[in-house]
């Protein structure tokens, strides 16, 4: 009776992909029928902004910027915009852990787990519907930010190539996000482990003081951090004040330094991710 | 016919704990076979295993001739899985649960449309099919979770506990569901820990203890092993219970059981209705009064208690 069931034959772009689209379709559904979820992810980094803006913003002076491109209580904010970005698409990576851990709790991941389906598709659909979401999440903090003083002063094209890096690092780290909800042994573990990396990840970086305002001894680290690198990228391309840009090689080329980050943490990240997948079992 | 799936000494550890201890399975093609056990007898291990879930630590397991191990995605191909959680997606309606998996089977478009259609008129979902499963009750979830896995015709269908957790009429319509299935000529092997259920499902049951297979065979098969009928008596006067038992010592098989506090006798019994009248004969000549007598198959829970010395309940306390 099994013969009867006609068969797709393989999509151009391949089961891996095929299946992931699948999935990611599924995750996409889920954002839009639970908004509650999508309202605090947004909610969250829009009060980072007010924050920082408000409360921090005075205290924090940024050296070597030109006061005279944009005045002085607005420099701080011009500077900050692009470190909220930067906080924000990293902590989509929290997501995927907890997205996969409760998966993983209600069997749905044993389910997938027994379809003859590529062994890649469901963290594939998880991580590219993590990162399609924030799409919606730099959009409100764009207008967030444009009503706070932020500009951009460096040309569309630019600035579409500043979404598009900070889109291709949340991808990434969905990856690394996924690889760590695959370990949890429950949602609720995953919530705390899904953040606990990620604060020291992004405040060791450029994303809201100076590198220069560091101990010495911290400054290599935050020079070498992925997230500064994005940061600074991303400053360059909207054209807002960088701050005093170190020596090391992540500083002096932020974007290479960025895409050849990204392409390592994927390419150890994913492999780490599905080799876990395929042994992973609801408890 | 031939078996379908065979298992062979599959042996697996967690840690310190072993959850199979070497277990052989032969189940033939287009059966229900009963998994039964108590919790924790590897009844879950065994069908992750089978279904490529989970590697063994020793032994060999084949679905339709692939091996689990070896040939993971031709084993998937033959096989719909429904474990213990209804692994549904809670936000999708019940026509995009269906097609996503479909979809994920690698099934034509058209057909997981009409296939969708089908199983949704079939397991008498269609007026929720385009609601989100959050507003489905237990009983439901539980059948689009096997339409689910009825997909892409599967097979061989492994249902891990399929009943947990359901109230009674919902377990019974599932049960339904399940007969039909047989009916179409899938292979069904069946997990779970009710005795009834397995009754009720399966004609050939497996009984598994601390990871091993104890006993197998027929539901019948199985009660004769127990030995028998049981005659249960419930007398009047209580303190008329041992002139009871020995009256009724006359025409049972074997040890007469007296139980105090329920004031009932329950003696071990062959020969049938026979049995019964000249029990009731011995009692009325002892001048025993009886409140109730009955002669009863043994059930399940019998057989349980006679192979491993405790009843299925007990072994989760």
């Amino acid at each position: 009776m099994s013969s009867a069931v006609p068969m797709r034959s393989r999509p151009i772009i391949g089961w891996g992909l095929h299946d992931g689209l699948v999935v990611a379709r599924r995750n996409l559904i889920q954002t839009i029928r639970v908004p509650e979820l999508l309202f605090f992810s947004i909610v969250q980094p829009v009060i980072f902004v007010l924050l920082f803006a408000f409360v921090f913003g005075g205290a924090i002076p940024i050296p070597g910027a030109d006061p005279t491109t944009a005045p002085d209580a607005s420099i701080y904010r011009q500077y900050l915009m692009p470190g909220i970005f930067g906080q924000t698409v990293a902590f989509a990576s929290a997501a995927a852990t907890v997205g996969l851990a409760e998966d993983m709790k209600r069997g749905i991941i044993d389910r997938f787990r027994s379809l003859p389906m590529a062994s890649g598709g469901v963290l594939i659909g998880r991580t590219f519907a993590d990162a399609t979401r924030q799409i919606l999440v730099l959009f409100v903090l764009s207008v967030t930010g444009l009503l706070i003083g932020w500009r951009i002063n460096d040309g569309v094209l630019n600035a579409i190539y500043a979404y598009l890096l900070l889109l291709l690092f949340a991808y990434t780290v969905a990856w690394i996000g996924s690889w760590i909800g695959l370990y949890m042994p429950n949602p609720e573990t995953a919530q705390t482990a899904g953040l606990v990396w990620l604060f020291p990840l992004t405040f060791l970086s450029n994303a809201f003081v100076p590198i220069t305002a560091m101990p010495a001894w911290l400054q290599p680290i935050a020079q070498w951090n992925p997230i500064s690198s994005l940061v600074l990228s991303t400053r360059e391309l909207f054209g807002n004040p960088t701050g005093i840009v170190g020596d090391a090689w992540p500083q002096q080329n932020p974007i290479a330094y960025t895409l050849i980050s990204c392409a390592v943490l994927i390419a150890v990240f994913a492999p780490l991710a599905v080799r876990r997948y395929r042994r992973t079992t609801a408890r | 016919m031939s078996d379908i799936i065979v298992a062979e000494g599959l042996v697996k550890k967690y840690g310190d704990v072993v959850a199979l201890d070497g277990l052989d399975l032969r189940v033939p093609e287009g059966t229900v076979y009963g998994l039964l056990g108590p919790n924790g007898a590897g009844k879950t291990t065994a069908v992750r295993i089978l279904t490529t879930l989970l590697e063994p630590d020793a032994g060999t397991a084949s679905v339709d001739g692939f091996n689990v191990v070896k040939q993971p995605n031709a084993v998937r191909r033959v096989i719909g899985l429904t474990g213990q959680y209804a692994a549904v997606d809670e936000y999708l309606t019940g026509r995009e649960n269906l097609r996503m998996f479909g979809d994920l089977y690698h099934l034509q478009p058209a057909y997981v449309k009409a296939r969708s259609q089908e199983l949704l008129e079939r397991f008498d979902l269609t007026d929720a099919a385009d609601r989100s499963l959050r507003t489905y009750s237990g009983g439901m979830r539980r059948r689009l979770d096997l339409a689910a896995s009825l997909i892409a015709k599967p097979r061989v269908l492994f249902l891990d506990e399929p009943t947990t957790g359901l109230d009674p009429r919902s377990r019974i319509g599932l049960w339904e569901v399940i007969k039909d299935l047989v009916a179409d000529g899938t292979t069904v092997l069946l997990t779970t820990q009710y005795l009834d259920e397995a009754d009720q499902l399966a004609e050939e049951i497996v009984v598994i203890d601390h990871g091993r297979v104890i006993a197998q065979g027929t539901s019948d098969t199985l009660k004769d092993q127990v030995g028998g009928d049981r005659l249960e008596v419930v007398v009047e006067d209580p303190t008329q219970l041992d002139e009871a038992a020995t009256a009724l010592r006359t025409v049972a098989t074997g040890e007469v059981k007296v139980d105090r506090t329920d004031h009932r006798i329950v003696a071990p019994v062959v020969g049938g209705s026979l049995t019964l009248v000249e029990a009731v004969r011995s009692l009325d000549a002892a001048h025993v009064g009886i409140a109730d007598v009955a002669l009863r198959r043994p059930t399940l829970d019998d057989v349980f208690l006679a192979l491993t010395g405790h009843t299925a309940e007990e072994e989760q306390a």
